[in-house]
């Protein structure tokens, strides 16, 4: 779905690119991709973009976010038309130093609504949920091995089990951190909601949360999780023997109601584990490349409870030493009402399974036509380039 | 409910992951009392004769006698750090672990090992069986005649309680199972027994000759003769008074624990485990609840709790019991009643029994009728997430942090069966927070559809509306976990 030329705006830092930019060549890596690493982290729960990066410049973001939008006066701005969500201190700081790329208004080939469809065609690269029955970073993986048969690469999910991206016919292995950021409040919160209808529950519930609330603050605890845990999935990446590709999921995304405090938790736990992460990796950090995506966007619209209902298209990031950072990739869509997607989501422009395979294939020495038919197979977007500096 | 769901629910620990809803739930039911296997490989595997609690037993007897002999004040310190070492809290435990002889010590830990295997056994055994509703009577059961891991020794001793003195019985006959869990060694421990002897005895008459006023140990001890009146058999009002429990205890005393004591020369193996030891016996007749017995050895207790386990008393007393586990916290008289006279007509044949509560409309009424106890709950939540060959450390830490430890109810009574007991703000928090974890290892697909097979015909808009938007698969199964659908049956 591209839109025509006259209609894009140039956006963010000195250089834009939108779908233009497919048509750069590839270049060249310097580096061999054997020392190469790179993490996938998955937002489960459909992050907001319109949150994440907000396009302030949009004549339109006023009537649908209104009083919230307050919360980016002196936000990191990202170009003159975007700011980052406030809590993404250290993504704002990595954007200054020119190793964090966001992508915008992007979305998988999925059109409906269900966190379980979406998830499963973000994971397994299928056009159809529940088409595909592996996932297309294990065929990255795969991909990686034919290259070099005799030195398979380690490949790791951050999680208890091996998620749906990571499975498959190449070999992956799994760690679970003692305790992953965990999204708890929110769980909380709809087994309240699942209880209200059962006068004896729902009173036990509401006894039960005072009790826990008296037990004091589980914002901070979680921020040290986060913290610890982007070190060690940094301690499990480094050197000759670190895993090279690596998943790490986090719950938490589905802010439905109370967005504001909502979304800025879960962005602050997100910042601080890409922070410690990146600062785990000291000199490997200019080998490494991050990937942050989530299954769909979210309303552009604040609902009647301050929070907002599944949508469509949302932002993606790409950190990095080698990432030529510091700008957004986006074929902006527009907030006017006719502009919409549905007349309710911020319209995909932007392919997110084509940010994906150029990313890992600069990154990784990939041809990117082979790693689209491969990780994304059917597609007919090209991989998306220019993403990493030559 | 529907019947299905019932048959699954109520009857049983839920359906198991990849298993379909029955067709028949009735049929589904009395076939269990086919299928089910008292003797599964990893419960043979647990149930050879161990032999260590006598040994355990001498160590911590030497230990006291040590003390005593010091002097020493700290005795009861040393007691006080055995028992700490066996009821759990995480730190004191060690401290106290630290404050032991090295040789009690290992034994300690062994001791605790073997208990916390066992109960892995049980909960993997009730996770993976084809006849749930069966494993719930075993469970029943061996609630009913609970024994504690809080006593020395008895942790070697509760695994196999459960897998010899009940599992083979629960259809089989009440009397059977009455003598074996009763006369079994963890029983023996729990309730003092195996020190009991009796004041006639020629043990007790050669001890008096040896002029030792003091000389401690021995006697006799009423503790477990009492529990099995008011407890295992006639139920507080069942018409037993202070003679009838003295006169239990004559009857009982010589039956101990093997390996232990001067008087272990001495002592006769029984196939329930236990030690007959005839020098410790009261010598004479007995008259208990109206009925002479006549002078004798280990067979005279076997003959009264014969007796006892068909009293009418007895059988008023498991229907209720029953009837209050399967079908409410306040059962339906007309069910107590056929209950208690199936249980009569029978004398006390539990498959009868089980049989006529299948076919009685009371246990079939569609509202939910119990809350979920918390060991029950866990069960149906591993059967429903698929997880399985669960670590027994961890079985046995994420059952102390719901509330429900098997073999370490608080008092002989065995844990209660209200719902005013379990339903607690604090269980639903515990509840979540575990569910929320189990969650993380397991496939959460298709948990909708997975739902709707648990609880057949059952599952409520609400419940299906708050699955359906949450934000992941893992989410909905977790949310599933703590539905109300999963708190009753």
């Amino acid at each position: 779905m591209l839109t025509p030329l006259d209609r894009r705006t140039l956006l963010a830092g000195s250089l834009a690119l939108g779908a233009s930019g497919l048509a750069l060549p590839r270049i060249a890596l310097a580096q061999a991709s054997g020392t190469r690493n790179l993490l996938f982290v998955l937002l489960r729960g459909a992050a907001d973009g319109l949150s994440m990066l907000a396009p302030v410049g949009d004549p339109g973001l006023e009537a649908l976010r209104g009083a919230s939008l307050t919360d980016y006066d002196g936000a990191p701005r990202i170009g003159s038309f975007f700011a980052l969500h406030p809590a993404l201190a250290e993504i704002g700081k990595a954007a200054q130093a020119g190793e964090a790329l966001f992508i915008h208004a992007a979305a998988t080939a999925y059109r409906e609504r269900s966190h379980f469809d979406g998830q499963n065609l973000l994971e397994s690269g299928g056009q159809v949920p529940y088409s595909a029955k592996d996932g297309w970073l294990n065929r990255l993986v795969g991909l990686m091995n034919e290259a070099a048969p005799d030195e398979p690469l380690r490949a790791l999910a951050i999680a208890p089990s091996v998620p749906l991206a990571l499975r498959g016919n190449a070999p992956v292995s799994s760690y679970a951190p003692s305790s992953l950021p965990d999204a708890s409040a929110d769980f909380m919160a709809r087994v309240g909601a699942l209880y209200e209808s059962d006068a004896e529950l729902a009173g036990l519930w509401a006894r039960a949360l005072e009790t826990r609330a008296m037990a004091g603050d589980d914002g901070l605890r979680n921020l040290r999780d986060a913290s610890a845990n982007g070190a060690l999935v940094a301690s499990l990446m480094r050197g000759e023997r670190g895993a090279r590709i690596a998943m790490i999921e986090l719950d938490g995304w589905d802010t439905h109601a109370n967005q504001r405090g909502g979304f800025a938790r879960q962005a602050r736990g997100l910042d601080a584990l890409l922070a410690a992460y990146r600062s785990g990796m000291g000199d490997g950090w200019r080998d490494t490349m991050v990937l942050v995506a989530t299954e769909f966007g979210r309303t552009a619209q604040l609902n009647g409870t301050g929070g907002t209902d599944h949508g469509t298209a949302s932002a993606a990031m790409v950190l990095g030493g080698g990432v030529r950072g510091g700008r957004v990739l986006a074929d902006w869509p527009g907030l006017g009402a006719s502009q919409l997607y549905q007349g309710r989501d911020l319209a995909p422009t932007i392919a997110l399974e084509s940010v994906l395979a150029g990313a890992v294939a600069e990154h990784l020495g990939l041809d990117p036509a082979q790693a689209m038919a491969r990780l994304f197979p059917g597609r007919s977007a090209a991989p998306l380039s220019g993403i990493m500096h030559g | 409910m529907s019947k299905a769901s019932i048959a699954l629910n109520r009857f049983g620990y839920g359906l198991a992951s990849g298993q379909r809803p029955p067709a028949d739930p009735v049929a589904f039911l009395l076939r269990q009392l086919e299928t089910f296997d008292p003797a599964p490989r990893p419960i043979a595997a647990r149930t050879k004769t161990r032999g260590k609690t006598g040994e355990m037993l001498q160590l911590l007897r030497g230990l006291r006698d040590q003390m005593q002999q010091m002097g020493d004040p700290a005795m009861n310190d040393a007691g006080a750090a055995a028992m700490m070492a066996e009821t759990g809290a995480d730190d004191p435990r060690a401290a106290a672990l630290a404050a032991l002889p090295p040789d009690y010590r290992k034994k300690l830990v062994e001791a605790r090992r073997v208990a916390i295997d066992d109960l892995a056994v049980r909960v993997n055994v009730a996770i993976a069986s084809p006849a749930p509703m069966v494993e719930r009577l075993v469970h029943f059961w061996s609630n009913h005649f609970s024994v504690s891991v809080g006593k020395p020794g008895t942790q070697f001793e509760v695994g196999p309680h459960e897998f010899t003195a009940i599992r083979p019985h629960v259809l089989g006959r009440f009397s059977d199972m009455l003598k074996a869990a009763v006369l079994h060694p963890a029983m023996l421990l729990y309730l003092d027994q195996f020190q009991s002897t009796g004041p006639g005895s020629p043990f007790q008459q050669r001890r008096r000759r040896r002029a030792n006023p003091q000389g401690g140990r021995g006697g006799l001890n009423e503790n477990l003769a009492r529990e099995v009146l008011e407890l295992h058999t006639l139920g507080v009002g069942g018409g037993y008074d202070q003679g009838d429990v003295t006169e239990l205890a004559r009857a009982l005393t010589g039956w101990t624990v093997p390996g232990i004591g001067r008087v272990g020369r001495f002592a006769e193996d029984q196939p329930s485990g236990a030690a007959f030891v005839a020098l410790a016996h009261e010598p004479g007749a007995r008259k208990i609840m109206g009925r002479r017995y006549p002078a004798g050895g280990a067979e005279q207790a076997l003959a009264v709790l014969d007796d006892l386990a068909t009293h009418p008393a007895t059988a008023r007393f498991i229907a209720i019991k029953l009837a209050r586990h399967f079908a409410g916290d306040t059962p339906p008289a007309s069910l107590v009643t056929r209950l208690e006279a199936d249980f009569r007509t029978t004398g006390g044949d539990l498959a009868s029994l089980t049989r006529t509560l299948i076919a009685s409309s009371e246990a079939w009424v569609p509202g939910p009728v119990k809350f979920r106890a918390p060991f029950e709950w866990f069960v149906a939540a591993a059967r429903l997430t698929g997880i399985d060959g669960l670590e027994p450390r961890r079985i046995a830490r994420v059952l102390n942090e719901l509330g429900q430890s098997p073999w370490r109810a608080p008092s002989p009574a065995g844990y209660d069966d209200l719902a005013a007991s379990w339903a607690a703000p604090d269980v639903l928090l515990r509840r979540s927070e575990l569910a929320e974890r189990m969650v993380q290892a397991v496939p959460a697909d298709d948990v909708i559809a997975r739902a709707d097979t648990a609880f057949p015909g059952t599952l409520s808009d609400t419940t299906r509306s708050w699955l359906t938007r949450a934000e992941s698969g893992r989410q909905a199964l977790a949310l599933l976990l703590v539905a109300p659908e999963m708190m009753r049956r």
